[in-house]
């Protein structure tokens, strides 16, 4: 008998909730797969997904949202064995996971440790409360290519922001295999892009893009290209998260801070009177 | 001046002279609270109409049907064909009652009228520059009276949105006057465009002033707009039909338009009509829906519970 | 006319056994004395429930001991996390189930055990399941500790919903539970208890043990307990803070109210109708913050109240499984006794009684929506908790006024305002003495938002990071 013949998978680019090609046509071959090289062009594209996604999403309740985040958790519990194939240690598939839920778990209730009553010293109502900023770029670490990964999108959008990502260049099939768990995740299209190929090609127009609210430079290894990145995102003043380049324990309690450096405070003042 | 039941009926009719006056009534109306109004409609939507009932609401809404076609494309052979579908929605049934009327424009008036003539089926015809409105008075004035000339005792015409949205409230509700005189005895419809006034103050508002200028009927949107006839708007609608009765004795009819494709859809306007106005509003006098594709699926609702099997497009009329 | 024909949920998707034990330590054990549990809609029995007695109770409670030390207490609350997420999934996937039997057994109309009450039973799972591994961001110190076995005694207003307010932060917070449902409502506890053992939680970690007020006694008193957490009466709420006083049991009580309604002249009028009959004839009445005052501006009482009977004409009284039933079955033959007598009073104190035409069916529990109007302070239909579909009605002059009369009851639990003014809202949102003030809409809930009372309406709340609290040992 002969030996089956596989049928191999193609990885694609994720934006917009679709799986397309990069618009350049182009791809490199990496993990012994030929993976989508993305251009600024898609770069532009997946923008213009992310926040055409701002609106659902950030409206949506946060009850919602954390059910979806759930959702994808128990996703990514059914394809654990596919990212153990992928050549991802299983414990950290499960770290993954759980981050899935941690996360999920916050929705409804980051506002209730992050705002609150303000005593203003006169008959006023006041109130503050987080919203997010937007949509917001991040470059993904290196590695470890899922727990990293997850690490850096969770956070961003469980508070109603979009993002859109570029993923470890080494190592991509974790990325886009997460992406089609997320596009089987009840998650609405646009919530999360995912761009695979060089940073060095999509970062830049990520941070110089105008409509873009805020960057995360946590993959970002070379000091000098955060840097430029720093600089550009200044046009706009998007909000930067810069964590030290110190190692990151992925496995370390992730704590708030995450969320809180992609979020906005909306303080509210109403008199009260007859 | 609140808007529910009073002892004494009041008389309005002197608000229409003077623009504060107007101002003052209507900026004077109960608000309306969104959150709670979307929730009663949708709260009224989860009402499960069965059997019996359901049979009975079929019927009601397909005589309550205003069988529309507004589109440039439309020729007289189309019109023709529309409102022979009107006389006899479902050819196989005879006992499957006729819609409430036809519904077109000036231009088409001729050729429904001569299919209709003495078959108890209205015909309508928009008119005053539908759908934007935005013409000379008298262009809309004669427009009317063209339409009524031709054969028309109904007449669907717009409001001024913009003189609403701008306050000019005496402009909106003497254009209003002008056009019921031009229709002599066609009823008037007054289409309020709800999808423009974006508040449901506004559309409370802007009932009232249709009402309080003579309009037979107030009617939701012209289907030319993104956001036509929905629940709540209707909500607000009957709400102010029910309280001008109360206030004045006159009753006004109803007409969302627009968006109501199923039965299911069609259902749930009637129990809003039945649990807001009640009985004397269940009446093809006093409730139409303005709609096209609507009717062929209460037809095969129908058809549905004549014969107990799913039924398909295929085996209704698309005219 | 446009009658609706009967729309009735099929009560086969539930299958009831026809008697039960207790669950104690994951299991469920046979017990001694069995009672009826009938549908107050007919009378019919549903089936025969175990009363627990104190050896039973001190069983239960030993096993939510050991649960507590030796698996529940040391595990990680991630892990905790999990088994209360899979319990809210559990109550989505069977909600419909859940639904039928909440109203089979408590009277309540389908509608809203489908669309209220079992959509905030998963919800409040899934909030705290969330808390589980977020302790020390709660706001009670870098590491709170749980307080250890929680006996829990809930009312029949709510069933499942009240098991949900108190086992979820319950559990999250690290503490194991003994919980005793109402004796007219047990049947959706009992069938939660299936679903703890469907989870995989482990065993003794929920623990249901069914009965009457000797039940509950035993229970608040067994010295294995640390927490004390009840809903119900405010007599019976005194005497447990009574019972446990010197034996440092954490205790929660959440109680009686008779709540003020308050509409302003300004307010959205038909929301407002909306609102009050949603405050008072949303559960028959069985609500502990029902807006059982109204307190409507003189300026517009004749209005607010022709516009009130006009639509309270329109709910439709009758079968709880009909999905157009608006009002259904009052729980017990006991509460059906106390609000006749309670309406009976008012009438004899001189307030005008008002209900719509209303054709109530013969078998089962039943009392048509009613009002009282010429109420003042000092009727009893204005003072006692009647608990029932049955509203008083008050008039007021000024903002003063109404907090003046608002405020004037032993209780604290709820207020409504209704005007289209903000400052008004706030104003008198500071001088009501409720912990719950709702603007603009009544009866509203969610579980990240807390619940609770002022004055005799009990004390400690349940819902939101607040609700964390009084399962903490903080």
């Amino acid at each position: 008998m002969s030996e089956r013949v596989a049928v191999r998978k193609t990885y694609k680019l994720f934006i917009g909730g679709k799986f397309p090609r990069s618009e350049s046509g182009r791809s490199y071959l990496v993990q012994s797969a030929n993976v989508s090289l993305a251009s600024r062009k898609d770069a532009r594209d997946a923008v213009v997904a992310a926040r055409a996604a701002v609106k659902g999403w950030a409206g949506a309740t946060a009850y919602n949202r954390g059910q979806i985040l759930y959702r994808v958790a128990e996703m990514l519990e059914g394809r654990r064995e596919q990212f153990v194939a992928l050549g991802v240690p299983a414990d950290e598939v499960d770290a993954a996971i759980d981050r899935w839920v941690w996360y999920a778990g916050w929705s409804d209730k980051l506002p209730q440790v992050y705002g609150g009553a303000n005593p203003v010293a006169g008959p006023y109502f006041n109130l503050s409360a987080p919203e997010p900023t937007g949509v917001v770029a991040v470059v993904a670490p290196e590695q470890p290519a899922l727990l990293g990964l997850v690490s850096v999108i969770a956070p961003a959008i469980v508070t109603g922001n979009t993002v859109v990502v570029a993923a470890s260049p080494a190592q991509p099939l974790a990325a886009v295999t997460l992406a089609e768990v997320l596009a089987t995740s009840d998650l609405p299209g646009g919530v999360v892009n995912i761009l695979t190929g060089k940073i060095t090609e999509t970062a830049p127009a990520l941070a110089g893009h105008m409509d873009v609210n805020a960057i995360d430079l946590t993959g970002v290894t070379d000091p000098s290209l955060a840097t430029e990145l720093e600089v550009k995102a200044a046009e706009n003043l998007k909000r930067v998260l810069r964590p030290a380049p110190a190692d990151h324990d992925w496995s370390a309690d992730p704590g708030i801070t995450r969320m809180t450096a992609l979020l906005e405070t909306k303080t509210v003042w109403h008199p009260k009177g007859t | 001046m609140t808007a529910t039941a009073t002892s004494a009926r009041s008389d309005l009719s002197g608000l229409g002279r003077s623009e504060t006056a107007l101002r003052t009534f209507l900026h004077g109306l109960p608000g309306v609270d969104q959150v709670g109004a979307e929730q009663r409609a949708a709260q009224l939507g989860t009402r499960s109409i069965k059997t019996t009932a359901k049979a009975q609401a079929i019927d009601l809404a397909i005589r309550m049907v205003d069988l529309t076609t507004l589109e440039g494309a439309d020729t007289p052979g189309k019109v023709r064909a529309l409102a022979a579908k009107a006389l006899r929605p479902d050819p196989a049934d005879p006992s499957c009652p006729h819609v409430g009327a036809v519904c077109v424009y000036p231009a088409m008036v001729p050729h429904v009228a001569e299919v209709l003539a003495g078959s108890g089926v209205h015909l309508a015809s928009v008119a005053t520059a539908f759908p934007s409105g935005q013409a000379p008075l008298e262009v809309k004035l004669a427009d009317t009276r063209a339409a009524v000339a031709a054969g028309a005792d109904e007449i669907d015409m717009v409001i001024n949105r913009g003189a609403f949205l701008s306050g000019r409230f005496k402009e909106v509700y003497d254009e209003i006057v002008a056009t019921k005189e031009a229709c002599g005895d066609a009823h008037l419809k007054v289409i309020l465009e709800t999808g423009e006034l974006a508040t449901y103050d506004n559309v409370r508002r802007a009932s009232w002033l249709a009402m309080l200028a003579g309009g037979d009927f107030i009617k939701t949107s012209t289907g030319k707009v993104p956001v036509a006839a929905t629940l709540p708007v209707t909500l607000v609608m009957l709400e102010a039909v029910r309280d001008f009765r109360d206030a004045t004795g006159r009753q006004v009819g109803v007409k969302p338009a627009g968006g109501i494709k199923t039965t299911k859809d069609a259902i749930k306007y009637l129990v809003m009509v039945n649990e807001t106005v009640g009985a004397d509003w269940l009446d093809p006098d006093w409730f139409r829906f303005g709609a096209s594709s609507l009717l062929n699926d209460l037809l095969m609702q129908r058809t549905k519970l004549t014969t107990g099997v799913y039924s398909g497009p295929d085996y209704f009329t698309l005219d | 006319m446009f009658e609706y024909a009967p729309a009735p949920e099929s009560r086969a998707i539930v299958d009831i056994r026809s008697s039960y034990g207790l669950f104690i330590d994951g299991e469920f054990v046979d017990g001694e004395h069995l009672n009826k549990s009938v549908n107050p809609a007919t009378e019919e029995v549903l089936a025969e429930v175990t009363w627990a007695g104190s050896e039973d109770v001190d069983r239960a409670v030993r096993a939510a001991r050991k649960a507590y030390e030796k698996v529940w207490g040391p595990m990680p609350g991630r892990d905790r996390a999990k088994y209360l997420f899979r319990i809210a999934r559990l109550i989505q996937e069977r909600s419909r189930e859940l639904a039928v039997l909440e109203s089979l057994d408590n009277g309540k109309p389908i509608k809203e055990s489908r669309d209220v009450d079992l959509p905030l039973v998963a919800a409040h799972f899934f909030y705290y399941a969330g808390w589980a591994d977020k302790l020390p961001h709660a706001g009670f110190g870098p590491d709170p500790q749980p307080l250890g076995v929680a006996a829990q005694v809930i009312p029949w207003n709510f069933p499942l919903l009240m098991l949900a307010w108190k086992i979820a932060p319950a559990l999250a917070a690290g503490n194991t539970v003994v919980l005793k449902p109402a004796e007219t409502t047990p049947l959706t506890a009992l069938l939660f208890a299936e679903i703890c053992q469907q989870a995989d939680l482990p065993a003794g970690v929920v623990n249901i043990v069914t009965g009457a007020g000797d039940t509950g006694r035993a229970l608040v008193e067994h010295p294995g307990v640390d927490k004390v957490a009840f809903t119900g009466s405010t007599e019976v709420g005194r005497a447990i803070a009574r019972s446990v006083a010197g034996t440092r049991k954490k205790l929660t009580l959440e109680l009686g109210g008779k709540a003020a309604n308050i509409v302003f002249d300004d307010a959205p009028i038909d929301q407002a109708v909306e609102g009050i009959v949603n405050g008072i004839f949303f559960n028959q009445g069985h609500v502990c913050c029902a807006g059982s005052r109204l307190l409507v501006q003189e300026s517009v009482a004749e209005q607010v109240l022709e516009s009130l009977k006009r639509r309270m004409a329109l709910l439709r009284v009758g079968d709880p499984l009909d999905k157009n039933t608006d009002i259904g079955a009052i729980n017990s033959a006991d509460q059906l006794a106390r609000i006749r007598e309670l309406s009976d009073a008012g009438s004899a104190e001189g307030a005008e009684r008002w209900s719509p035409p209303c054709e109530l069916p013969e078998r089962g529990f039943w009392f048509a929506p009613t009002i009282f109007t010429g109420v003042t302070q000092a009727h009893r239909v204005a003072r006692e908790e009647i608990f029932g579909p049955v509203l008083s009605v008050l008039t007021f002059r000024t903002p003063a006024e109404a907090v003046e009369k608002a405020n004037n009851t032993p209780y604290g639990l709820s207020a409504g305002i209704w005007t289209d003014k903000g400052s008004r809202i706030l104003w008198m949102a500071d001088r009501l003495r409720a912990g719950v003030v709702w603007a603009n809409t009544f009866n509203k809930f969610d579980p990240t938002s807390p619940f609770g009372g002022y004055k005799e309406s009990g004390y400690g709340r349940e819902g939101g990071r607040h609700g964390l609290e009084g399962y903490l040992n903080v």
